[in-house]
């Protein structure tokens, strides 16, 4: 594979950019693989990736229905943090900061990983002792937290509404500063190109129809381009995650719902931070090219249409221009939606099935993302090894009937607002 | 924006409802023992299709009553709506 460097850019550049190689192949699917991912979104690639890595197992095939990066991992707010409070989940986001900081080395392509800090607005004394308490928790896991005072704040963000008189007053906010953003098209297509170069299979515009399973065990699936035999699956089609698991007879505690995100027109520089703003259903972020990055809610009903409704922009843009006046002028440049897997309690799936060799990636919820490398890694483990990892231990299946459900919000069986 | 057909009240704007999920859940009946299976079914599994799907909406900012959709999850078209103690004309 050619790396990537100022050197390789100065060559391509004397040859007009004619002669770079193929960033990934374009394979037809072999009869067989020792492991078959389906999904070619960040998950997917990030899996098959630590497979060839970590384990030398690289006979691997990721199949896509559309193309690779096209789902969620195109769709998202690019946002990175581990601001958590429970162990479960501040250990495995942690671990997956950790991985972020070192990936654009390790993948020999730039992820723009951006720790420019993410800001969580407090609107109340209560709120502030409950960010408190949360930051205290993650830096007792080892995860850096700042507990900001109005005045602290209002340097970093001198334009949001400080008044006294608005709906939802600033107190402060809890910030992790490692937090931030990465391109989001750049991890998946690294991903991708390191996977491709150690011999696994991209093959799109591959929809998986169904399973073969003999005795409670996978033999094969079943694809529109062919069968395709296999001893190990691995599903990280998030979205799509029931329409599978209905194919395995498998009932799981997940809804599909909408989530939008939109884009403002291009500025100059003005939010250095990611900002949320609980209160209001509303975060923010600046991207590279000046845009500002919005997201909320869901819209609220069940949903598979990747796109949304203008009731749910029109209520986070509201929120939005609660604490940020000056967007108000802002011009849209464009809304999207994606389908989120809306997990019972919040929290991911990453798990073994009732079915040998089907492994189960899912119920990301809003916060697939950033959690794409440790996703990977664990993941890739737990088919590898055929046990889960440490990390993904709590976030077992078994959850919903054993109790220890990870209710990190504390909102009970109920994904959407309403 | 969706229209949603209130039984009470007719057309109007998707602002006035709230939604109320997965329509097809059957509490365990009262008075008699349940195994936990049964309860977590209860509470944490759900009717997830890509299509057709039955589920409850409130006319939060209306009339305040409960009624019943058939609507596609992948269109966002809303087949038919009924009162609670009513089955779709479909």
């Amino acid at each position: 594979m050619q790396k990537y460097s100022i050197f390789s850019l100065v060559k391509n550049a004397l040859t007009n950019h004619q002669d770079w190689e193929v960033a990934w192949k374009d394979p037809e699917p072999k009869k067989e693989y020792d492991v078959v991912i389906v999904g070619g979104g960040g998950h997917g690639l990030a899996t098959a990736y630590y497979l060839a890595k970590e384990h030398g197992i690289t006979n691997v095939a990721i199949l896509e229905k559309g193309w690779i990066g096209g789902g969620n991992v195109g769709r998202n707010t690019t946002i990175l943090r581990s601001n958590y409070m429970f162990d479960a989940n501040s250990h495995f986001y942690e671990y997956g900061m950790k991985l972020w900081e070192t990936l654009s080395q390790e993948l020999n392509y730039n992820v723009m990983y951006s720790p420019r800090g993410i800001i969580n607005l407090a609107h109340s004394d209560a709120q502030m002792n409950a960010y408190a308490r949360r930051g205290n928790s993650m830096r007792l896991n080892g995860i850096d937290a700042v507990l900001l005072g109005r005045d602290e704040l209002k340097k970093m963000i001198p334009f949001a509404d400080f008044s006294d008189t608005c709906r939802f007053p600033i107190h402060g906010g809890l910030m992790q500063p490692r937090g931030g953003t990465a391109r989001h098209d750049a991890v998946a297509w690294g991903y991708a190109r390191q996977a491709d170069s150690m011999g696994v299979d991209i093959i799109q515009n591959c929809e998986v129809t169904g399973f073969d399973v003999v005795d409670g065990k996978v033999s094969g699936v079943q694809t529109s381009r062919g069968n395709i035999k296999t001893k190990k699956v691995g599903l990280c089609v998030a979205g799509s995650t029931t329409l599978l698991a209905d194919m395995l007879n498998m009932r799981l505690p997940i809804e599909a719902h909408v989530l939008q995100a939109c884009v403002s027109e291009p500025v100059k520089p003005l939010l250095d931070q990611v900002v949320t703003f609980g209160a209001g259903h509303f975060y923010c972020s600046q991207s590279d090219k000046g845009e500002m990055v919005m997201g909320g809610d869901l819209d609220g009903y069940n949903s598979y249409a990747q796109r949304g409704n203008m009731p749910m922009i029109q209520h986070v843009l509201t929120g939005g221009l609660a604490v940020f006046p000056n967007f108000s002028r802002l011009k849209m440049l464009r809304t999207w939606g994606g389908i989120m897997d809306m997990s019972m309690d919040g929290s991911p799936i990453i798990d073994k099935t009732h079915v040998d060799g089907v492994y189960l990636n899912c119920g990301w919820c809003y916060g697939g993302f950033k959690a794409i490398p440790c996703s990977g890694w664990v993941f890739a483990h737990t088919i590898a090894k055929n046990e889960v990892h440490e990390l993904n231990a709590d976030f077992n299946l078994e959850r919903f009937h054993t109790g220890r459900i990870i209710d990190e919000k504390g909102v009970g069986p109920k994904p959407w607002i309403g | 924006m969706l229209e949603i057909k209130c039984p009470y009240c007719g057309k109007r704007s998707q602002n006035e409802f709230s939604y109320g999920g997965d329509g097809n859940i059957k509490r365990p009946p009262l008075g008699e023992e349940i195994n936990t299976k049964d309860w977590d079914d209860f509470v944490y599994f759900r009717d997830n299709p890509r299509g057709k799907h039955t589920e409850l909406w409130h006319h939060a900012s209306g009339c305040r009553q409960w009624f019943k959709a058939s609507r596609d999850t992948a269109t966002h078209e809303i087949f038919a709506t009924c009162k609670m103690n009513e089955d779709f004309n479909v």
